[in-house]
């Protein structure tokens, strides 16, 4: 078996003393999309910000392809190919879609420490926005505000800001979050075009969605992953549906 | 420099240090639980300080003058808050300096109306005018000793209101989280005002107590609100144990600073020991927020 | 952002939708001409120093936008860095005047009262001071950062204060005039021209600097911090920068200030100053790059006009400002909309 591109290690954060992240181990292996599900307050979005560097962990080690980033700062996994979608969209408000995607290209090509020149006079750049824009289906809102756009179109925008950063492992926390049915299942569509070139963590309510689109899913209940396996193992494994399945019902 | 005059200043910074929690406290609670920027706090020093001095002429009480002044100083406040500062607990830093950088104008022209441009006498009874032997060598002012007595039985009653009693819990409560508190089913719009009083009540009390040492004029609120944001930025917004802490801190430093060093550092003394500080702990020395 | 939507196939009107940004910036300099002839043909002196000192503090207000406006940044320090340029012309000027050497330390240095000198010198004492105090104050949150640039303005009013060989709480005379190169600055007509330069220049700057890759990460930052850190860059440094640039432009201000009006002092670098400045930028609305400029023309304005009608023109002031951020819903940065055609050049693109 080949090497995890993302491996968490033993992971343990508290607030308080209340451990949100308990002793919690897995394992992405390049190419997949591995969902990660569990019931409210599992700490699933504890986790992605600790994947991602906003919260450092107390104890465990975070690799990526076989690198310690545990305490790397966000900035350097972002550019490392670290790309976060966040569960409440996190936009420029006041910025237009297609600027939203141009600064993501350009904080990959790291040129921020241009004066004079115009941004959006880099032609290059600003190709390269609209491709990610037009991808993710956001193509004739490009010049609307971010903060004009609804809501479903935000979460759109976001995956083309991660898009835009080139990365190599999406973290995609309930990208369809707050979504309505439509919006959803074109969501989904998008996702099941995307994961054939990409590496994604994708945390997800939506099971029709998890269930849909992941190769392999962990469940992840008070801090730590109980299980981990193919969508059909999963629905089938009994400590799943006492933990998290009949936990959902009530 | 003899060990009397040093123990002198020692105690004067401590005072000054005291006078200086009077003032922070309001500013760090209100900045802490409504999240309001408040520049207008030290026209509150200044108007208890000009209110005192009017009581005390006019009736020659000056203990009845000061609670007076005091109650009307947080009277002031609440109809501040009430009438135009509530609308602001929403709106960005900017408008809340903006909104209240216009009062400080407003108030000092006010005062400047009422009482005249130049400086009011606020004397002293007789009883405090004089000075006493604290030990061979060191006669200090009775009235400075009136204030540090005054001053922490200040504070020591505002530690037992906050950590002690129900409605210190509330206002606990709002300061580390307001949702939280609305939830308890604290009522957060009177808190509010009270706290705001309260606030309005102490930099009051500090104006008057500063009035026979410096002077009752206009603008006077204004170095000493800077100083008490210092206090408050060191402490930790929101925590009163901090801004305690810090007050006495800047008024030690400040006050031995500007007679053992070279004027133009001594000035700048305690600046340069906030900037220390926050290089050290950007959040001060008792974060609220965490 | 209308700006970065301006992205047309075709190479001219690229370069058309480049040059339209400086539009306003144009039409401003313009003017400032037009009132400069004016006031010569009418031999109308005040009108002169009136509008030159509105130049230079729109020069101030142009650059405190920079990094409140873009930037979000509410910094209540930019009177200090007034004071600091304007002390470095008027204490290099004293000795001048006085033919002897000003020490520092062993170092001896001799005066100057050629600005084409103390201009970069005034830069060279403003980088240092703003980037130390600039990065104090940029570590912590946002609402600590407004106490801070104010006890750092209060530090350097003290500092003055205290120098007593410089004339302390009084402040310092300029007594012999002020040159550029072969330039007499202490002539009303060419100090009016030359302020107009740094303005234009400064105008040019920053309308460069806010569409700029650097310009446009200051907007973000401002907008998104966690955003911005999340697509990989850290904010620190790049709102440092803007900062310390803000800073060194108020700073030439600064020496602009004291060479015209022949003296510098503590008051002209009290807080309450720095107050004053938020205001003008304020009045002129935070979006645009030149709408501060008129901000600074509309408050010295009214400041001269309230202060002739009444004694108490600061209760008038403060009610006028209390009022304006009291009923504009959404912030004050509304009233920018009053100057439609300076608002569009502006980030928000839509109005």
């Amino acid at each position: 078996m080949s090497k995890p591109f993302l491996e968490v290690r033993n992971l343990v954060k508290r607030f308080g003393g209340l451990a949100a992240t308990n002793n919690c181990s897995l394992e992405v292996m390049r190419g997949e999309t591995h969902a990660l599900i569990g019931p409210n307050g599992a700490g699933k979005t504890t986790l992605i910000s600790q994947l991602q560097g906003q919260i450092r962990p107390d104890e465990g080690h975070i690799f990526l392809d076989g690198q310690d980033i545990t305490e790397t700062s966000m900035e350097r996994r972002a550019l490392s190919g670290m790309a976060r979608s966040f569960q409440i969209s996190s936009v420029f408000p006041k910025f237009t879609a297609i600027a939203n995607a141009a600064l993501a290209v350009q904080a990959r090509k790291g040129d921020s420490f241009r004066f004079l020149g115009a941004a959006w006079l880099d032609r290059a750049m600003m190709d390269e926005a609209r491709e990610a824009i037009e991808l993710v289906g956001l193509g004739d809102r490009a010049e609307v505000l971010a903060q004009d756009l609804s809501h479903g179109e935000r979460r759109q925008l976001e995956l083309a800001m991660v898009l835009a950063m080139r990365p190599s492992l999406l973290l995609l926390d309930e990208p369809m979050a707050g979504m309505g049915k439509q919006d959803s299942a074109r969501m989904t569509r998008l996702l099941a075009d995307l994961k054939k070139n990409y590496t994604i963590l994708l945390v997800e309510h939506d099971m029709n969605a998890v269930f849909a689109l992941a190769d392999r899913v962990s469940v992840l209940v008070a801090g730590r992953t109980i299980a981990t396996g193919s969508p059909a193992d999963i629905r089938a494994n009994d400590d799943v549906k006492a933990a998290y399945l009949g936990h959902r019902q009530h | 420099m003899g060990l009397p005059l040093l123990l002198e200043q020692a105690i004067n910074g401590v005072q000054f240090g005291v006078m200086l929690f009077l003032m922070s406290a309001g500013l760090t609670l209100v900045f802490g639980i409504m999240n309001l920027i408040n520049l207008a706090h030290g026209s509150l020093y200044m108007i208890g300080a000009y209110l005192a001095a009017t009581l005390y002429q006019m009736t020659g009480q000056f203990v009845l003058s000061f609670l007076a002044a005091m109650l009307l100083t947080a009277l002031v406040g609440a109809v501040l808050e009430r009438l135009l500062l509530r609308r602001f607990y929403d709106r960005s830093h900017l408008d809340q300096v903006l909104v209240t950088f216009g009062l400080i104008l407003v108030f000092n022209d006010l005062v400047r109306m009422l009482w005249g441009p130049v400086s009011v006498p606020l004397p002293l009874p007789s009883l405090l005018a004089g000075s006493v032997q604290l030990m061979p060598g060191l006669q200090y002012p009775t009235f400075r000793l009136a204030i540090l007595a005054v001053g922490v039985l200040v504070a020591g009653g505002l530690y037992v209101l906050i950590s002690h009693t129900r409605v210190g819990m509330w206002v606990r409560a709002g300061a580390s989280d307001r949702p939280m508190a609305s939830a308890m089913g604290v009522n957060v719009e009177t808190i509010f005002v009270l706290v705001f009083a309260l606030g309005a009540a102490l930099a009051g009390l500090a104006g008057m107590m500063a009035g026979p040492i410096t002077a009752v004029q206009i603008g006077m609120g204004e170095p000493v609100l800077i100083l008490a944001l210092v206090v408050t930025v060191i402490g930790g917004i929101g925590s009163v144990r901090g801004a305690f802490v810090a007050a006495l801190l800047i008024g030690v430093v400040d006050t031995l600073g500007r007679i053992l060093l070279p004027p133009a550092l001594g000035s700048m003394v305690i600046f340069i020991l906030m900037a220390t500080i926050l290089a050290w702990r950007p959040k001060g020395l008792f974060s609220v927020h965490g | 952002m209308a700006d970065l939507s301006l992205i047309n196939p075709d190479r001219q009107s690229r370069l058309l939708a480049s040059a339209q940004r400086f539009v306003p910036a144009l039409v401003l300099v313009v003017a400032l001409v037009g009132i400069l002839a004016y006031a010569q043909s009418a031999g109308d002196t005040f009108l002169i120093r009136v509008f030159t000192r509105i130049m230079i503090f729109g020069i101030v207000a142009v650059a405190l936008n920079f990094v409140l406006g873009f930037g979000g940044m509410v910094s209540l320090m930019h009177a200090s860095f007034i004071g600091v340029g304007g002390y470095v012309v008027a204490i290099l000027a004293y000795h001048d005047a006085n033919l002897e050497p000003l020490m520092i330390g062993p170092f001896a240095f001799t005066g100057t009262s050629d600005l084409a000198i103390l201009l970069p010198l005034a830069i060279v004492v403003t980088v240092p001071f703003a980037a130390l105090t600039g990065l104090i104050s940029l570590r912590t949150s946002g609402t600590y950062f407004i106490m801070i640039t104010l006890a750092f303005n209060q530090m350097a009013y003290y500092f003055f204060v205290a120098l007593q060989a410089y004339g302390g709480e009084d402040g310092l005379q300029i007594i012999n005039p002020i040159t550029f190169g072969g330039l007499d600055l202490s002539q009303r007509s060419t100090f009016y021209l030359f302020t107009l330069s740094v303005l234009a220049l400064t105008l040019v700057l920053v309308t460069l600097l806010v569409d700029s890759k650097f310009g446009i990460v200051l907007r973000a930052a401002a907008q998104n911090e966690r955003r911005l850190s999340a697509i990989g860059i850290a904010p620190l440094r790049y709102k440092l920068l803007a900062f310390v640039i803000s800073g060194t432009l108020t700073g030439m201000a600064g020496a602009l200030l004291a060479t015209g009006q022949q003296f510098i002092s503590p008051a002209d670098m009290s807080w309450s100053r720095s107050g004053e400045l938020v205001v003008m930028v304020v009045m002129g609305g935070l979006g645009s790059v030149s709408g501060p400029l008129v901000g600074a023309a509309v408050y010295l304005g009214l400041e001269l006009i309230l202060e002739s009608w009444t004694e108490y023109w600061h209760l008038a002031f403060g009610l006028l400002i209390v009022a304006m951020v009291t009923l504009l819903r959404g912030g004050i940065a509304d009233l920018g909309t009053l100057v439609p055609w300076l608002g569009r050049n502006v980030s928000g693109g839509k109005n």
